[in-house]
């Protein structure tokens, strides 16, 4: 396979380690966009799904999310975002892929920690509620511990999604990965084209394998033989 | 998107109804070949996983695979082999369709009661007519629920086969993108959202009708 050789040859190329277009800062920069966005997303939405999962209320809010948030295609996304960003006078490149992967990573992370929570067993909070704890307290003791793994898991489903996304940023004059291969197809550059596919593949991999570990380690004690 | 500029001129709308439509129509195809040829690839491996559990495992674990890959990057691969082709965007749509669509076939079919089973098989259904006219039947809510999500979410990656010179509405997208122009940007991402909105609904009757069962609340 000759380009497969190529591919080993760029990847070999010192170059292409260095600088504000090398390899390591393209990561760093897929990561801080991508890590921003979850971030975000995280506090836009994980006070209000745990205070309508604990209170029992605003089911089908939830649910509706959820299935609003699976028809947005990611581009459609960006595109919304790109007028936005402008008429805010943020430019290109950084904050319209912000506020594009944002919404996209809002629906996983709402609906799962609402169900997360919703789905406790409910003798459980009845017997913490008889016990004499507060409701901030059956919160954080009971039904935040129990729903964690459901809760990391839309936390996962959202961060996997964020740093596919991330790369059509480079579309919009971003940086991060996308950058290779946005670049790589436009001057049919194929070992660069192929490089960045292998760099963004690996990092949604390893996204996905690292939250797993996390939720492995984190799952409270007595649920782990049933994950 | 320069100042002053609305974002959306209706004018070049109404100049560009053709080619909208022209866009739509691609759209379109693209979705309906991933999911039928998606559908056929996933019955065959649902098939294959329910007949030799053993096998269901890693049939999983390599569509799992293959959807944790970003779409970009995997039309990316492609490119150098298949070029800027319909069969690169459909290797890679139809890749995306098969984790929620083999998954949804076995858990319907083996959410089917084993009394309902043991019921036809006394009665005297071969394994075949048992799979067809009791196990498929009784598993299609399940299916359809896959079927629906596999749906919109190639109608959203299809936005993505723009890239690779295969048309749709992402052409619009990138069009607006590249031109700094809000109008085409604004119809080609509305148009995609209203495009999964409409299939998912078009879905639901489909279903309706092909389980009237359903519908008596």
């Amino acid at each position: 396979m000759t380009l497969l050789g190529d591919v080993a040859g760029w990847f070999a190329d010192p170059a292409h380690w260095q600088g504000t277009h090398g390899i390591p800062t393209r990561i760093v920069e897929h990561l801080e966009l991508s890590g921003l966005a979850v971030a975000v997303a995280i506090v836009l939405s994980v006070p209000l799904a745990l205070y309508l999962g604990h209170v029992g209320r605003g089911g089908f809010v939830a649910i509706n999310v959820a299935n609003i948030g699976r028809a947005l295609p990611s581009l459609a996304l960006l595109a919304f975002a790109l007028p936005i960003a402008i008429a805010l006078g943020l430019g290109l490149g950084f904050w319209p892929t912000l506020f594009a992967l944002v919404p996209l990573a809002i629906p996983p992370i709402l609906t799962s920690t609402f169900v997360a929570v919703r789905e406790v067993d409910r003798d459980v909070v009845d017997a913490a509620r008889g016990m004499g704890l507060r409701e901030s307290q059956i919160l954080r003791a009971i039904e935040i511990p129990l729903g964690l793994p459901l809760i990391l898991d839309g936390m996962r489903t959202a961060s996997v999604n964020v740093v596919a996304t991330a790369t059509l940023g480079a579309i919009v004059a971003g940086g991060a990965l996308g950058r290779f291969i946005v670049d790589g197809l436009a001057l049919q550059d194929y070992p660069q084209l192929v490089a960045g596919a292998l760099l963004v593949a690996l990092l949604a991999v390893a996204t996905e394998v690292s939250f797993a570990a996390f939720a492995r380690a984190t799952a409270p004690a007595g649920m782990t033989a049933n994950p | 998107m320069t100042p002053g500029e609305p974002l959306v001129r209706w004018d070049w709308v109404a100049n560009h109804t053709g080619e909208i439509g022209l866009r739509i129509g691609e759209h379109l195809e693209l979705t309906i070949i991933a999911v039928v040829l998606g559908l056929a690839i996933a019955f065959a491996l649902a098939f294959a996983g329910l007949r030799l559990p053993h096998l269901y495992p890693p049939i999983t674990a390599f569509a799992g695979i293959l959807y944790t890959i970003p779409s970009l990057a995997l039309f990316a691969f492609l490119v150098p082999y298949t070029g800027l082709s319909l069969l690169t965007a459909e290797i890679g749509l139809v890749s995306y369709t098969l984790l929620i669509l083999v998954r949804n076939i076995v858990s319907g079919i083996r959410s089917v009661p084993s009394e309902v089973r043991d019921a036809a098989l006394g009665m005297g259904y071969t394994p075949r007519a048992i799979l067809w006219r009791i196990e498929l039947p009784l598993a299609l809510g399940v299916i359809f629920a896959g079927i629906r999500v596999a749906t919109i979410t190639t109608i959203g990656l299809v936005t993505v086969t723009a890239l690779i010179g295969q048309g749709g509405l992402g052409y619009l997208i990138l069009l607006g993108i590249q031109q700094f122009f809000s109008t085409p940007l604004i119809v080609g991402a509305t148009l995609s959202v209203a495009l999964a909105v409409a299939a998912d609904g078009a879905l639901v009757l489909v279903q309706r009708s092909l389980m009237p069962w359903t519908r008596v609340r």
